[in-house]
């Protein structure tokens, strides 16, 4: 019997997907894997796998949190880049925040830790954060001093013109004190959590500030990376990090930095990518060299 | 060496790599799209499909069978997720929800690979191997056999064939996209991306946590991900994963095997139509476009616009150290340029202009150099397009390689033309007109870009997201299925019919009138009609978006 030209079509192409699914689906990966077992291959086609006495302790990829059950940095360490993966270097949920270049207002709830952050209120707090514990100027542009985004909604007469009439400092709910008393002689009043200023017809209103253009605490210290698993900081935010981690361990400065060093990725090739510092792989060294008292 | 030099250097050196590799490969792809003498193994394969390879198809049968064979395979992999759960190495995931299991399908059998689930706590190994990654080399095979049918209709007359599709199928995947994922799946092992049938390792963290290390067969569909221009990452976080792209040169690698199969498909063009000086007008207008696109890409993130990369003192968020700001947006561009879309780095908190790049390189039809394949032929659509303006302007009867644009041809061209602006725009506005846009992350403008980078990028077959945008309800995953599945196969059902309709032409020989193709005034237009049509179709849609939130 002769099958119809679309039927006889259609199990030619189911043929020839079971056909090529064994090839590439099976016998490519499968290949691969067994080469991945071999020596030379094996370590790092299992996930650079790293050990301390005969633990697994992590992967020379992948990052980690350097913080106690509570979330607060262990002064020992050296500490990673922000991360939002789950709650910090989760694996098995990796990806980035995804806020926008002008998220700058945050969502206040009556209950602070209802309270969404806008991005800018997260590299505000971070800095801060970073800042008092490495005991640098934790001051960025666009930031209060209480850490958050430092944003006005500014109502006008004319809606887009015309003379301020209100002005509501969005990121700061009763008691902070607005950042700035009067903005164009108006004075500025805290945001009351729940109001939405921006529908309201409020102008939103990023204030720079006087902080330095470029801020002791480096951009890597304040940001969360696109994995959420960055294995690295920047070699500035390691160096910040030196004092505290040599007075914790009772090291010379010197020793600590020396163990950075060796453990900062320059570019390959000398122009591929930028230098990085392994955080785990620093931290295990230090661990190993100067054992914590 | 400053940021910006290594930059520099870094989008140079990828360069002079594409043009070593684009002569030697795509005199290599020439062959094996023009031979005839079939190895054992194909024979094999005919034998099994029941396809005789002497026999040539005209364009209907080649659509039908090209349309047959992404039916069967959508079927298929749609099964294949929503019966995970009862196969080996499900990793205990449950079976794929059914709206979820449709947009996969649909997703990586139109080369797109928009991701709607994250890879880790969703798909097991098997479907992520023998499904997903199965779809990662055929899909793109299939670009690369639309894409030589249109060039056989150029280079051939008086007749209705145009080859056959199953040859082509088989041939392009045997002996083009898996000995070179073989060799860069090898390299990317020793760069430290993983390859095992792990279900993940579970590690004693130094401060007294836990945390699982995740395993799976990632290097062997990593490297066909981005050759294939395909760009679904098996883990959520892409390319940025340390797993799926370990260092920096691994990120160069990465780049390169995205560009190097559109860039050298020019090549097998000008061979195909016996005057390589045509292949090479198209790979100039494809390399100005992505020339210039890399460059502001660079341009925007480096200076870091915006007020939260301006509080941050670089537009660092979501990006690697590894990577940092140049070569991320180098990666964006490369992507969107292609019909990739795999990212090490999030566009969502690019600064407003470095996040609208990528919008419009999806927006010139990913054309420079494009999909593999679909690049070919999408610029090759726009060089009819052009050669049709030209036309007008001199009222002369328009002439590409000696085939007569007439109103059959145009018409087809038009259609392929219209096809995925209408879907980006009636679907865009359909989200807002139903309240489906309240899933952004995002507010004002940026969330209108959300929603129009989402359609854009599944109507262009690109994949990639501007990721703070909920994609996973019923509506999401069912619309932007539509727009990915008529976004492929239309355009190509047209490109095969404009095929069909150049390759019965008997040639007509190049007079004095005729506008020469090869020249840099033909490229010049190529480039002015490319950039004319994006930005009369989208430039509104745009000054609602990333231009409302940049300027």
């Amino acid at each position: 019997m002769r099958l119809p030209n679309w039927l006889s079509r259609h199990l030619a192409a189911l043929r020839a997907l079971l056909v090529l699914t064994v090839l590439l689906g099976l016998a490519y990966p499968l290949a691969l894997v067994g080469v991945g077992t071999l020596p030379g291959f094996s370590h790092r086609a299992d996930g650079s796998l790293l050990t301390a006495n005969g633990a697994t302790v992590g992967s020379a990829l992948l990052g980690q949190s350097f913080t106690d059950a509570d979330g607060n940095p262990v002064p020992r360490y050296f500490q990673s880049r922000p991360s939002a993966a789950g709650d910090g270097y989760d694996p098995t949920a990796s990806g980035a925040s995804n806020l926008g270049p002008e998220s700058v207002v945050d969502t206040l709830d009556a209950d602070p830790r209802e309270s969404t952050p806008s991005l800018l209120t997260r590299v505000c707090a971070r800095s801060r954060a970073v800042g008092a514990l490495e005991g640098v100027d934790g001051r960025r542009p666009y930031c209060t001093a209480d850490g958050v985004g430092a944003v006005l909604a500014v109502f006008r007469a004319d809606g887009l013109t015309g003379r301020a009439t209100r002005v509501v400092s969005v990121n700061q709910a009763a008691p902070a004190t607005p950042f700035v008393a009067t903005y164009e002689g108006v004075p500025v009043e805290p945001a009351r959590p729940g109001e939405d200023y921006v529908a309201a017809g409020g102008l939103v209103t990023p204030v720079r500030g006087d902080a330095p253009a470029e801020p002791a605490v480096p951009a890597d210290a304040v940001t969360a990376s696109g994995s959420g698993l960055d294995p690295h900081i920047s070699p500035a935010y390691a160096e910040i990090q030196v004092a505290r981690v040599a007075r914790e361990r009772g090291a010379d400065p010197a020793a600590v930095r020396g163990l950075v060093a060796a453990h900062t990725t320059g570019r390959a090739l000398g122009f591929l990518g930028e230098p990085g510092v392994n955080v785990l792989e620093l931290n295990l060294a230090l661990d190993a060299r100067f054992p914590a008292r | 060496m400053t940021m910006t030099t290594a930059g520099v250097l870094f989008v140079l050196s990828l360069v002079a790599a594409l043009v070593a590799v684009h002569k030697p490969l795509g005199d290599h792809m020439f062959r094996v799209v023009s031979g005839t003498r079939s190895s054992r193994v194909e024979r094999g394969v005919y034998r099994l499909v029941g396809a005789n390879p002497a026999a040539e198809q005209t364009w209907g049968v080649y659509a039908r069978s090209v349309l047959a064979f992404s039916a069967v395979s959508l079927l298929f992999l749609y099964a294949f997720q929503r019966v995970q759960d009862k196969l080996w190495l499900s990793l205990g995931f449950d079976a794929v929800v059914p709206h979820g299991a449709w947009n996969t399908a649909v997703s990586f059998v139109t080369n797109t690979n928009w991701q709607s689930y994250s890879g880790e706590s969703t798909m097991g190994h098997l479907v992520q191997m023998a499904g997903l990654a199965v779809q990662n080399f055929v899909s793109a095979a299939v670009g690369i056999a639309v894409a030589v049918a249109l060039v056989r209709g150029f280079a051939r007359s008086r007749t209705g064939q145009l080859g056959n599709f199953w040859v082509d199928l088989t041939r392009i995947v045997l002996r083009i996209l898996l000995p070179i994922a073989v060799l860069a799946a090898l390299a990317l092992m020793l760069g430290g991306a993983v390859q095992n049938l792990s279900g993940g390792t579970e590690a004693a963290t130094l401060t007294g946590g836990t945390q699982t290390v995740p395993g799976g067969p990632v290097a062997s569909q990593e490297v066909i991900k981005e050759l294939g221009t395909n760009g679904g990452g098996f883990y959520n976080a892409n390319s940025a994963h340390p797993f799926e792209n370990p260092t920096a040169w691994t990120n160069w690698l990465e780049i390169f095997l995205i560009l190097v199969i559109p860039f050298s498909l020019p090549r097998v063009f000008g061979r195909m139509v016996g005057q390589k000086r045509q292949g090479y007008a198209i790979a100039a207008v494809m390399s100005l476009l992505a020339l210039a696109s890399v460059v502001l890409t660079n341009v925007f993130e480096l200076t870091g616009g915006g007020t939260v990369p301006q509080a941050i003192g670089a537009a660092l968020e979501g990006k690697e150290v590894r990577f940092d700001v140049s070569n991320s947006a180098t990666f964006a561009a490369a992507t969107t340029l292609t019909s990739t879309g795999a990212v090490n780095s999030f566009h969502d908190s690019y600064t407003p202009l470095g996040g609208m790049m990528p919008m419009i390189n999806m927006m010139l039809g990913e054309v420079a150099p494009g999909g593999t394949g679909s690049g070919l032929y999408g610029m090759l659509v726009l060089a009819v397009l052009t050669v049709f303006v030209a036309g007008l302007m001199v009222g002369r009867t328009p002439e590409y390689l000696g085939r007569k644009i007439g109103a059959r041809e145009i018409k087809f061209a038009s259609l392929y033309f219209l096809v995925t602006p209408a879907l980006v725009l009636i679907a865009t506005a359909t989200a807002f007109a139903t309240g489906n846009d309240s899933t952004t992350l995002n507010v004002g403008p940026h969330g209108l870009s959300e929603v129009l980078y989402a359609f854009t990028s599944a109507s262009n077959n690109n994949g990639s997201a501007f990721g703070g945008i909920t994609v996973n309800t019923t509506w999401w995953d069912t619309a932007t299925g539509l727009c990915m599945l008529l976004g492929r196969f239309l355009p190509i059902i047209f490109v095969l019919a404009l095929a069909g309709s150049l390759a019965r032409q008997t040639p007509t020989p190049a007079s004095e009138g005729t506008l020469p193709t090869h020249r840099p005034l033909f490229v010049g237009m190529v480039v002015g009609v490319t950039v004319v049509l994006v930005a009369l179709t989208f430039l509104p849609a745009l000054a609602l978006g990333p231009l409302a939130e940049g300027l």
